[in-house]
């Protein structure tokens, strides 16, 4: 346990992958993980011309049974690192260790073993789904593509399914377009579950669904977890979902990871400026939280992840930066009075019960300043 | 006097498929310089509502009244309402590039909206486009004024969407969904410009989310919608303090981090319903844990209820059922319990069975 909760770090996975005993070894190692998406310009001869730095340099690890959740805003690269994870795309360097197999340089066929017991949620329960198939062949696909079980087996396993993701198993000769966004996800839960998976990465599962259903797909994920001994990679940008699913936390900025925690000492106690003035900036569905709490405004937008700030990616927006932050780059550490899982990317991280107060000034002088300091805010749009 | 008064709005559409009934009789107010915060999921009839209103909606059939400082909007014709539009009720949409124009420059848009209504000259109105584009804290107004709308970035789009809202200091700001397609930092940047310019220039807001955390940070009243009838409607602490619609109830219960919330979500059962086919009686009932007889046959009032000054709830459960707490709900079933007829039984009977069948598995 204690090595499973130790920081992340690339020597030590190297020798718990061949020491610990199946069991206790991580579900899912990630190792420096960097994806970077060329930007090439020319007719004939295209050429390279710079890069989107989606995902730089980011290491986590994933326990049986548990919850990690991933949160950032857009662009941040969630969603890259999660089709990373599942190697929907190459890797430019590092590795995906899957219960200790490192899965980032297998060939299409070597990885399709693996790829039964990892499987994926998607956002668009409109996109994920072929309008011109039938449910009962969208869910059996993972049985037909992996051989499982064919001709009648097939329709009683995805009838099971059917039932088991709380969908009419009678249900089964009809296309997408005749169920609600609610019974699509459910479609691709059940699609996720065929082969049994030990892992199942949510890539904003709910994000496209009414209040309503959210708490119906949110409750099922969770019973299915109970079920079926599931680990999942939790994708979301609404905190509140978040914090409700997940064991710990990953907090995503520009590709990295800045910081990373249990729930609710993330929540709690955060050190990282930049998840401070996110969690101010949601807002809680309950006004006297709503209404009280001092809310961090950051200025301007996220830089363009092609051509990221220096040393510490937040220090162009960080209310506490200092001229060493454009510098160094910090790296994720267990900061002091943290507990051993809780590491921050921080310099000068946020002490337990500080208020960046002198963060948000009145949003006249936010709008100065904004201006005067942060000119190149908002070329990002420009890219 | 209210500044808008919105009695019975009806509106609906003559489609193929047979008429959807949009909005069926809704009736709220907006105070001078406050904030109405109008929830509800996809198809509650929040932002057809607002759109009817300032005559967006070709083809619909509307009905009811709705007075704007003494003018009922429903009755104006085309080239009087455009005078109040734009000038005396702004509105800013949720997805603003699509609300902008791609082929012209924002400065452009934004001096046609004042040249619309006032005798500017173009220098002039340029020049207040300039302004009004720094008063929204986008850096370098100079230069971003002649900017397309696809060289801004989300943020600073939906920046300029309310620079033009507010070009001609409105009255009452419609905002419909005007954060939903932000980033949670960008939206807290929105909301504080949004909450700022309302006290300046002291106008009132209609804002229609499905966000209650939105709802919770900016409204001071708020009015809950379901299949385009208002269910409940207080001010923002008895909303979430203490509801007496179960739909109200059941919305907060369902989102994590809510008051009243905590443990296992308790979602509501089912969907909402087609608006071409309503339920009977009350809406809600096919999905309401607390549905009694006269549920399915009557549609129930939105009246007074116990618990303050001007908290209307438009459900049959005794005006005392308010509260958020384990207490409040078993003393609604204890009184559900005692009017609960057979047929009712019966369909409730067959809900649950269906839904142990499906194997769904609700806390």
């Amino acid at each position: 346990m204690a090595d499973a909760a130790a920081p992340v770090n690339p020597a030590s996975a190297e020798q718990s992958l061949a020491a610990a005993p199946a069991e206790d070894r991580p579900l899912l190692q990630v190792e420096d993980v960097v994806k970077h998406f060329p930007i090439k310009r020319g007719i004939f001869f295209k050429r390279q011309i710079g890069s989107v730095q989606a995902v730089e340099g980011v290491s986590l690890e994933v326990r049986r049974g548990e919850t990690l959740g991933l949160v950032g805003e857009t662009g941040c690269g969630k969603s890259t690192l999660a089709r990373c994870i599942t190697r929907l795309h190459p890797l430019t360097s590092g590795r995906v260790i899957f219960d200790g197999v490192d899965i980032s340089r297998l060939s299409a066929r070597q990885l399709r073993t693996h790829r039964r017991r990892m499987q994926m949620i998607f956002q668009d329960p409109f996109g994920s789904l072929n309008p011109r198939r039938r449910v009962g062949s969208i869910i059996g696909d993972p049985l037909a593509i992996h051989g499982v079980a064919d001709g009648g087996e097939r329709k009683r396993r995805v009838q099971e399914l059917m039932e088991v993701v709380g969908l009419n198993p009678e249900h089964y000769n009809r296309f997408p377009s005749e169920f609600s966004g609610g019974q699509r996800q459910r479609i691709g839960v059940a699609r996720a579950l065929a082969l049994r998976p030990s892992l199942i990465v949510c890539d904003e599962p709910v994000s496209a669904l009414d209040v309503s259903v959210q708490a119906q797909i949110i409750n099922l994920l969770e019973d299915l977890q109970g079920e079926f001994h599931l680990t999942y990679v939790f994708i979301a940008h609404d905190l509140a979902v978040v914090e409700h699913v997940s064991d710990r936390v990953a907090v995503m900025y520009l590709g990295k990871i800045v910081e990373m925690a249990e729930t609710a000492e993330l929540f709690g106690s955060p050190r990282h400026p930049y998840t401070a003035a996110l969690l101010s900036a949601s807002m809680v569905a309950d006004p006297e939280k709503a209404r009280s709490s001092h809310r961090v405004v950051l200025y301007g937008e996220v830089p363009s992840p092609i051509n990221p700030p220096s040393g510490c990616r937040f220090h162009t927006r960080c209310p506490k930066a200092q001229p060493l932050c454009s510098v160094e780059e910090p790296p994720l550490r267990i900061q002091a009075g943290d507990s051993a899982g809780h590491v921050t990317a921080c310099h000068f991280p946020v002490a337990p019960g500080e208020q960046l107060v002198g963060a948000a000034p009145a949003i006249s002088a936010a709008a100065t300043a904004f201006a005067a300091d942060s000119p190149d805010i908002g070329e990002g749009g420009r890219a | 006097m209210s500044l808008l008064s919105v009695r019975d709005l009806t509106v609906s559409f003559p489609t193929s498929d047979g008429v959807v009934r949009a909005v069926r009789g809704l009736s709220f107010d907006v105070e001078a310089g406050q904030t109405l915060g109008i929830v509800g999921e996809t198809g509650s009839g929040k932002s057809v509502s607002a759109l009817s209103l300032l005559g967006l909606n070709p083809g619909a059939d509307i009905s009811g009244s709705a007075v704007f400082e003494g003018t009922e909007l429903l009755a104006l014709r085309q080239d009087k309402l455009r005078r109040v539009r734009g000038a005396e009720i702004a509105m800013i949409f949720q997805d603003p590039l699509s609300s902008l124009h791609p082929y012209y420059r924002v400065g452009w848009q934004i001096c046609e909206a004042i040249r619309t209504h006032r005798r500017t000259s173009r220098e002039e109105a340029m020049r207040q486009a300039v302004e009004l584009l720094r008063m929204v804290s986008i850096p370098q107004p100079e230069r971003r004024v002649h900017a397309f709308p696809h060289e801004l970035s989300g943020g600073m789009r939906q920046r300029a969407m309310i620079a033009m809202a507010l070009a001609l200091r409105p009255k009452l700001l419609i905002a419909d969904e005007p954060t939903t397609a932000l980033d949670a930092t960008v939206q807290a940047q929105l909301m504080e410009l949004l909450g700022g310019m309302q006290r300046e220039l002291g106008m009132a807001m209609i804002v229609i989310t499905h966000d209650l955390g939105l709802v919770a940070t900016v409204a001071d009243s708020v009015l809950v919608m379901y299949a385009g009838r208002g269910a409940e409607g207080a001010d923002y602490r008895a909303i979430f303090r203490s509801p007496h619609h179960p739909y109200t109830r059941g919305l907060l219960a369902s989102i994590p981090g809510a008051a009243g919330s905590g443990g296992r979500l308790v979602p509501i059962v089912g969907q909402p319903p087609s608006l071409i086919r309503i339920p009977s009686g009350c809406a809600f009932h096919p999905r309401c844990p607390f549905a009694m007889d006269v549920c399915v046959r009557d549609q129930p009032p939105f009246v007074p209820v116990r618990g303050g000054e001007g908290h209307l709830s438009a459900c049959w459960l005794p005006p005392d059922a308010v509260g958020v707490d384990a207490a409040a709900d078993a003393a609604r079933q204890r009184f559900v319990e005692g009017r609960r007829g057979p047929a009712i039984a019966r369909l409730r009977a067959a809900i649950s069975g269906a839904r142990a069948g499906g194997g769904v598995a609700h806390g």
